[in-house]
């Protein structure tokens, strides 16, 4: 594992040196790491890059650590991951991302991530991605996830863009059978010229299943944002999405939300607000003596916290 | 010590809602104003705060002009302002609002303290945000909490009574008392309550942009009171008269 990688790591998965549980570490397209414990099994893949995580149903409480980092200019990753979570299982997925460009040319991961979460079983899936270095080229992220969920399972995803990404392109796609319930929190900052874009499917397909998407969302200078999601109720089931969005300077934001009721049932709703920053929120905080960069600031923390 | 002179807002060309406002508060007073709706008294208070920009007259704070002082320079100088409607945040927890009132850190404890003396159970609010989950009264202590954390050599409250519902009235009142005892400096609370003016030393009526009645408690709170048929405000005219 390289210095960069180190670095990266420590940022995306808060991980500072190898994790006690499983994990699987991966570096410019290579394997840097892998251990896997009694009931979480990670094996690479044998007809393409990346791995399958299969983790049993006696896997309760444990921590699965599956950071990936690409650390100079010039790599373009892909990978898949396939995730097996059997009955009842209950596992924390710890899955960050972090681009490192030192030249002029681009630095790109794909992941590819697909989750099969069998009935009754808890999975909180947490992403954190970052962009850093010096280079000129472009720091890609572009994570793909598709989620399963049997009976009575549950999935929260959590997703955090902090900085440094110029561009993203988010897609996930979930289907819920009966009890199923998912709740996707994401978060991202945009500055310079990134660009960041998110798309969510959802397809409430079981009696009482039940989605949750909430968007937090900065755009700064001239960068450019867009939410798009869409949620299908096709059986009695809840879905909620919710677009909150911050612009400054010349930030852009659009947010697209489509809802579709094909059961009488089904009970859907989207709620979007996008704007700068009140004013009445800055003078509050320069009441308390911070100076109006300060509040902004507070402001900002507060709103992705 | 708080000193206004010849302080005229403007909200645009036609509409004067401050006109020449001429008012002291020495130090270790308590100034209680009081008025009609409309009357200006908010606004008063944004001025003073340095939130909205005399049209034209001084502001001094213990003999130093803060005319042209920011918000922040004010409140770094010891004014603090408790609003009349306190403002939301989303993500922002009761703790870091106080904290960040405070200006330095706090214990747990000491910002519990602050809670409770606002009738706030502690425990429930310290990780509550102060978002739209928090009812107006509960935004209300909360704000009050905030300027009791702050170092304040002038502080001022607008209308801080509102939606005190489940809370009474007697620890508000402590609330200041102990306040005024504790600071140095002086205490202004805008109010339409009587049991405000009766801890009042000064009151002060502002009435379409202008001081109609100012003075000792002790003149002005009978003349407030007086019989019916006269102006509970200008304590000259009909009943009702400035409303
Ligand atoms: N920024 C502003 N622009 C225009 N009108 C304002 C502004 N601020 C206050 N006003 C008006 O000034 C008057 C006094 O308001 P305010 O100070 O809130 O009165 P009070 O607090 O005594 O009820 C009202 O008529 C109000 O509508
Ligand atoms: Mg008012």
């Amino acid at each position: 594992m390289n210095n960069i990688t180190k670095k990266l790591l420590e940022t995306v998965a808060d991980m500072f040196g190898a994790p006690k549980g499983a994990y699987n570490i991966r570096e410019d397209g290579q394997c840097a790491g892998r251990q896997s414990t009694e009931h979480i099994v990670i094996e690479p893949k044998k007809d393409k890059p990346g791995i399958n995580i299969i983790i049993d149903s006696a896997a309760q409480g444990e921590t699965v650590y599956i950071p990936a980092c690409v650390t100079h200019s010039g790599v373009d990753d892909l990978v898949y991951n396939d995730f097996y979570v059997h009955k009842n299982a209950d596992v924390v997925i710890v899955a960050g991302c972090g681009v490192h460009t030192d030249g002029e040319e681009d630095a790109q991961h794909n992941g590819i991530h697909r989750f099969f979460i069998e009935e009754n079983a808890r999975v909180k899936y947490m992403e954190k991605h970052i962009g850093i270095g010096e280079g000129t080229g472009n720091r890609i992220i572009n994570p793909e996830t598709y989620i399963e969920m049997a009976e009575n399972s549950y999935m929260e995803m959590d997703t955090v863009q902090i900085e440094g990404v110029d561009s993203t392109k988010r897609t996930s796609a979930a289907v819920l059978q009966s009890g199923a319930s998912l709740m996707i929190k994401e978060k991202i900052m945009t500055h310079g010229s990134q660009i960041a874009e998110t798309n969510f499917v959802v397809d409430l397909n079981g009696e009482d299943s039940g989605a949750n998407l909430i968007s937090r969302s900065i755009a700064k200078e001239q960068s450019r944002q867009l939410f798009r999601s869409r949620i299908n109720g096709n059986a009695h089931c809840h879905g909620h999405s919710e677009c909150d969005a911050i612009i400054m300077d010349k930030g852009i934001v659009s947010a697209i939300p489509e809802l579709t009721a094909n059961h009488v049932d089904a009970s859907l709703i989207h709620e979007a607000a996008i704007g700068k920053i009140a004013g009445e929120q800055i003078t509050k905080l320069m009441t308390l003596g911070l100076t109006e960069e300060e509040a902004e600031e507070k402001i900002i923390e507060g709103f992705l916290k | 010590m708080l000193k206004l002179n010849n302080i005229s807002f403007c909200a645009d060309a036609e509409k004067e809602i401050l006109k020449n406002i001429n008012m002291t508060v020495e130090n270790g007073r308590f100034l209680v104003i009081t008025g009609p709706n409309g009357g200006g008294k908010s606004t008063l208070a944004k001025v003073i705060a340095g939130i909205e920009t005399p049209s034209s007259g001084t502001i001094l704070l213990d003999g130093k002009d803060i005319t042209n002082e920011s918000i922040t320079a004010r409140a770094k100088a010891g004014i603090s302002f408790a609003f009349q409607q306190p403002v939301r945040f989303k993500g922002i927890t009761v703790r870091d609002m106080i904290q960040m009132a405070a200006q330095q850190p706090l214990s747990d404890q000491q910002i519990s303290s602050y809670l409770w003396s606002v009738g706030l159970c502690a425990k429930e609010y310290l990780d509550r945000e102060v978002n739209a989950e928090l009812s107006g009264g509960e935004m209300k202590r909360v704000e009050i909490a905030g300027v009791m954390a702050k170092q304040t050599k002038l502080a001022i409250f607008d209308e801080p009574e509102a939606g005190i519902d489940l809370w009474s009235f007697k620890n508000l009142i402590d609330i200041f008392q102990n306040m005024r005892e504790r600071m140095d400096g002086s205490i202004i609370v805008i109010s339409h309550q009587e049991r405000i003016l009766e801890i009042a030393d000064e009151i002060m009526v502002l009435s379409g942009g202008e001081i109609t009645v100012q003075g000792k408690r002790q003149e002005i709170l009978p003349q407030l009171l007086k019989a019916e048929g006269d102006c509970q405000f200008c304590a000259k005219k009909e009943r009702g008269c400035c409303e």
